[in-house]
């Protein structure tokens, strides 16, 4: 049903978009609320997060002026295509799929993995050594796992849970040394939760691209080709100057 | 590693069994078959007292003790593997106490839920076989002057172990095959690994098969086993054949 409504409305823009793809001096986001820190809102309402920072620099970098438009998950993929705004800048991981039906930026961000351990762990950085003998907890199944178990399987005891919930559960109850999972969800988790308890370890994580993906691109129609080339040249500019490094800190630098 | 060189010959260009997959498969077995083996054998020794006190006379005695069986067998083993695994690190300080060093590894809560668990039906079914001795025996048993004690340990208990065998036998197998779930508390058993190359190759299909491969090998030398031990100990029931 849900890939009948997306060919039906690809056919209706493709219908509707006959006239030639224009140059935007206004662009409209579509966003699906919350996924802290990335989008969300702010207790007195206001939206915020990392992915509306960076947007409103590019913007702003851009010259143009832009908008924001709330749309849940399931249908932001066909409002893009129904033109109820111009992209989609809502943490959509780039993948072969999505390329089918949509264009996507050069990635801006890759959502890191973190260690996390109890506070004052022995643990100061990670490598081979330091992590000898270790427990470490991952989701099983997850290219988490897949990247622990490769680099670090053959000195740590990796141990594989179903859900986060328990994996955190276990690193409370001091049957994990470490676990290792998605910045964001650590954050929600183990830091704003247990404030104090626990504490991230050693650097974020984001490479190989094999174990954590493309990252993060803004999905445009695929014939606003020259938009997402404007959106590009604005992003390296702002990676250069400094500015994604300021937005990115706000949002993942260290406690 | 050269003593590897005949498996990795066999495996070359093979996607999922690789000499490292097969690794974890091999921890499985041996794990599965410490676990299984470690919870039956202790099951067994706390189900024969269990088992003749749940067939006392004295309600005090044989009360708390189908108490025990019924919430044992009342309830699913995951459920009872859970509360043991995940329930006791909600007392707290239970780290500082010299219990944790065992309740800290899965290796043990597992252990302990599968003895209980496993004991709780052991004992109902030696308690059904003490039960079914003949009344002659037990007359008999008297009529030379056998005290309660000394009638159990020779009339009552060896008969009912030998009537008990193949329900046993059965128990067995079950306990094999609920070992299955001690992948949930992170074990690597033999479905943990499973698992684990299922999620890591997108391989059903070659995950599971090979795992229900190595519990059939597993359950068939259970059987085997068991057959051999009827025919021993219950050759005394068999029709006298003809020649």
């Amino acid at each position: 049903m849900k890939k009948l409504l997306t060919v039906s409305l690809l056919g209706v823009a493709l219908a509707a978009g006959t006239a030639q793809a224009r140059d935007y001096d206004h662009v409209r986001f579509g966003v699906d609320v919350p996924y802290e820190p990335m989008e969300y809102r702010t207790p007195d309402g206001e939206l915020t997060g990392f992915d509306i920072d960076l947007g409103n620099a590019l913007c702003a970098e851009m010259g143009i002026t832009c908008e924001w438009i709330e749309q849940e998950w399931d249908g932001i993929i066909p409002g893009l295509l129904a033109r109820n705004y111009d992209a989609i800048m809502s943490s959509m991981t780039i993948n072969d799929e999505r390329r089918q039906t949509l264009l996507f930026s050069d990635p801006y961000i890759t959502i890191p993995g973190a260690w996390f351990a109890p506070a004052g762990s022995d643990v100061e950085e990670i490598n081979e050594e330091t992590l000898a003998g270790k427990s470490i907890g991952v989701q099983r199944g997850t290219t988490f796992d897949s990247y622990v178990t490769d680099n670090y399987g053959r000195v740590a005891n990796v141990s594989r849970y179903s859900t986060a919930d328990d994996m955190v559960l276990d690193l409370q109850a001091q049957r994990l040394d470490l676990v290792f999972l998605e910045f964001i969800v650590g954050q929600a988790t183990l830091l704003d939760n247990h404030s104090g308890e626990f504490e991230v370890v050693g650097e974020m994580v984001t490479e190989p691209e094999e174990y954590f993906g493309e990252g993060f691109g803004i999905a445009f129609r695929p014939r606003d080709e020259a938009l997402a080339q404007r959106f590009n040249e604005a992003l390296a500019t702002l990676k250069e100057d400094g500015t994604y490094d300021e937005i990115y800190q706000r949002y993942f630098g260290e406690e | 590693m050269t003593e590897l060189t005949w498996l990795n010959e066999l495996l070359a260009g093979n996607r999922i069994f690789t000499p490292q997959t097969i690794g974890y498969y091999w921890d499985g077995l041996v794990l599965t078959t410490q676990l299984v083996f470690l919870s039956l054998v202790a099951g067994l020794v706390l189900a024969i007292p269990l088992a003749i006190g749940r067939s006392s006379g004295r309600r005090w005695i044989s009360l708390p003790i189908y108490a025990y069986t019924y919430v044992f067998r009342g309830t699913p083993l995951l459920i009872q593997l859970y509360i043991i695994y995940y329930g006791v690190v909600f007392f707290d300080g239970i780290q500082q106490t010299f219990l944790w060093p065992i309740l800290r590894e899965a290796f043990y809560p597992a252990l302990i839920a599968f003895t209980l668990n496993t004991a709780a039906y052991t004992t109902e079914i030696f308690r059904g076989a003490i039960k079914a001795t003949p009344q002659g025996e037990i007359e008999a048993a008297k009529a030379y002057g056998m005290s309660q004690g000394l009638m159990m340990r020779r009339i009552v208990l060896p008969s009912a172990f030998r009537r008990a065998l193949p329900a046993y036998g059965n128990e067995v197998i079950f306990m094999l095959h609920a070992s299955a779930i001690a992948s949930v508390v992170t074990l690597m058993d033999i479905t943990g690994a499973a698992r684990f190359v299922y999620a890591r190759f997108y391989a059903p299909f070659e995950a599971f098969l090979f795992a229900a491969a190595i519990y059939l090998c597993l359950t068939f030398a259970i059987l085997y086993f068991f057959r051999y031990l009827e025919k021993r100990l219950l050759a005394h029931l068999k029709p006298q054949s003809g020649n």
